[in-house]
């Protein structure tokens, strides 16, 4: 009888134990991406822009944006996450204009707003992009907990390893959800949709 | 194919030999001559041949203004007995080409240089695709623009060196041959 109580409470202990681990890993799995409101990530933006002016997440007057860092020296994610928000704008028609798209350099050494600017004019117009000095793009970038670091390659170069993830903001500058690189675009526009509605 | 072009032959030269004047028969001789040529250089376009490695479909991103790198993404299939690695590539519109493999990791993407090249096994294949490992071409000389073809080359630990021919699609374009039930691209997951 004892010896059977003791394996009773030893199985919930290894349940709870493998219950917690799992729970644990899920948290630590999904990180900043599936952060919820209320956790903290975001906070006011107010950096040199492409618009040759400096712009401000106040100036929004409430209106949602969506955010993403990135650097124009990154061959895949970074033109392919502008590429596809490119199509997300024109699929939301006149919604677009209820939101804000912003590109925050996390390589401020090399992206200069004016080559931003350039960079920028392969994708949809109304996406601005941010650059700073170093010390402004990180005090933004650990507001975002977004992590970035440079990587050397051969012959005394670097390219940068960066947070991928576009986080969706609401009219309070609050995170109400992210978009990430595998989603269909019936997803991203549906998402993006809720947001601009949000606004 | 080659039978199919035999068959078109035969039946062209009894055509060619209905044709009386040798204006007309000059006309039609140079016409099928350049068809010809056309055939074999469509056939040629996307597959590239050293020993026993074969190329396939090497493309890359058109990109925005002003942009300093760019990637370069192929199919590579060994049909030999033995393994052979793909050691490094060039690119003319590139200062430079390396040879790295992106991941995505808790949403954080992270880029680094491959060291001692990608291996490809004896009749097997190794891909090199957006989310994966892939080829940096870095200071790029101008814009690459969509439907534009740029030279390089690759070489083989084995094989040697073949001269490839990418061709530059749409900024955001992902691997066409997916849909062929190949899987998945790289065998890369994409988290986050």
């Amino acid at each position: 009888m004892t010896k059977r109580r003791i394996a009773a409470i030893a199985l919930a202990v290894i349940v709870a134990l493998a219950g917690s681990a799992l729970v644990g890993y899920q948290l630590s799995g999904r990180g900043a991406a599936t952060a919820q409101r209320g956790l903290g990530i975001g906070g006011p933006i107010d950096l040199p822009a492409t618009t040759g002016k400096r712009f401000s997440t106040a100036d929004l007057g409430g209106k949602p944006y969506a955010v993403f860092f990135g650097f124009t020296r990154c061959p895949n994610i970074c033109p392919t996450t502008l590429s596809d928000l490119t199509l997300d704008l024109e699929q939301l028609g006149p919604l677009a204009d209820r939101l804000q798209v912003l590109f925050v350099t996390v390589d401020p050494e090399r992206d200069t707003t004016s080559s931003m600017k350039d960079y920028l004019s392969a994708f949809d117009p109304r996406i601005i992009g941010l650059s700073g000095t170093p010390e402004e793009i990180a005090a933004v970038a650990k507001a975002y907990r977004v992590y970035y670091e440079k990587v050397p390659t051969e012959g005394g170069d670097y390219t940068m390893n960066h947070t991928a993830t576009v986080y969706l903001m609401d009219g309070k500058g609050e995170l109400t959800g992210t978009l990430s690189l595998e989603e269909e675009q019936p997803t991203r526009v549906a998402k993006l949709k809720r947001l601009a509605e949000s606004g | 194919m080659t039978l199919q072009a035999f068959r078109t032959q035969s039946a062209s030269t009894r055509l060619f030999r209905s044709f009386s004047g040798i204006e007309q028969r000059i006309a039609i001789a140079t016409l099928a001559i350049g068809l010809l040529f056309v055939g074999v250089d469509a056939a040629r376009a996307h597959e590239f041949k050293i020993g026993a490695i074969e190329v396939e479909h090497p493309w890359s991103r058109a990109t925005p203004p002003g942009a300093k790198v760019g990637g370069g993404y192929l199919v590579i299939a060994n049909d030999g007995d033995s393994d052979d690695t793909l050691v490094s590539a060039t690119f003319e519109s590139a200062g430079r080409t390396e040879i790295h493999q992106m991941s995505v990791d808790n949403g954080v993407m992270k880029m680094r240089p491959v060291e001692g090249g990608v291996a490809v096994p004896a009749h097997g294949k190794a891909e090199l695709a957006p989310n994966g490992f892939h080829l940096m071409f870095m200071d790029l000389k101008q814009p690459l623009k969509q439907g534009e073809s740029v030279k390089g080359t690759l070489t083989f630990a084995k094989a040697g060196t073949v001269d490839v021919v990418f061709e530059i699609d749409a900024i955001g374009a992902m691997p066409k041959h997916e849909h062929g039930g190949d899987g998945e691209m790289s065998g890369m997951k994409m988290e986050n």
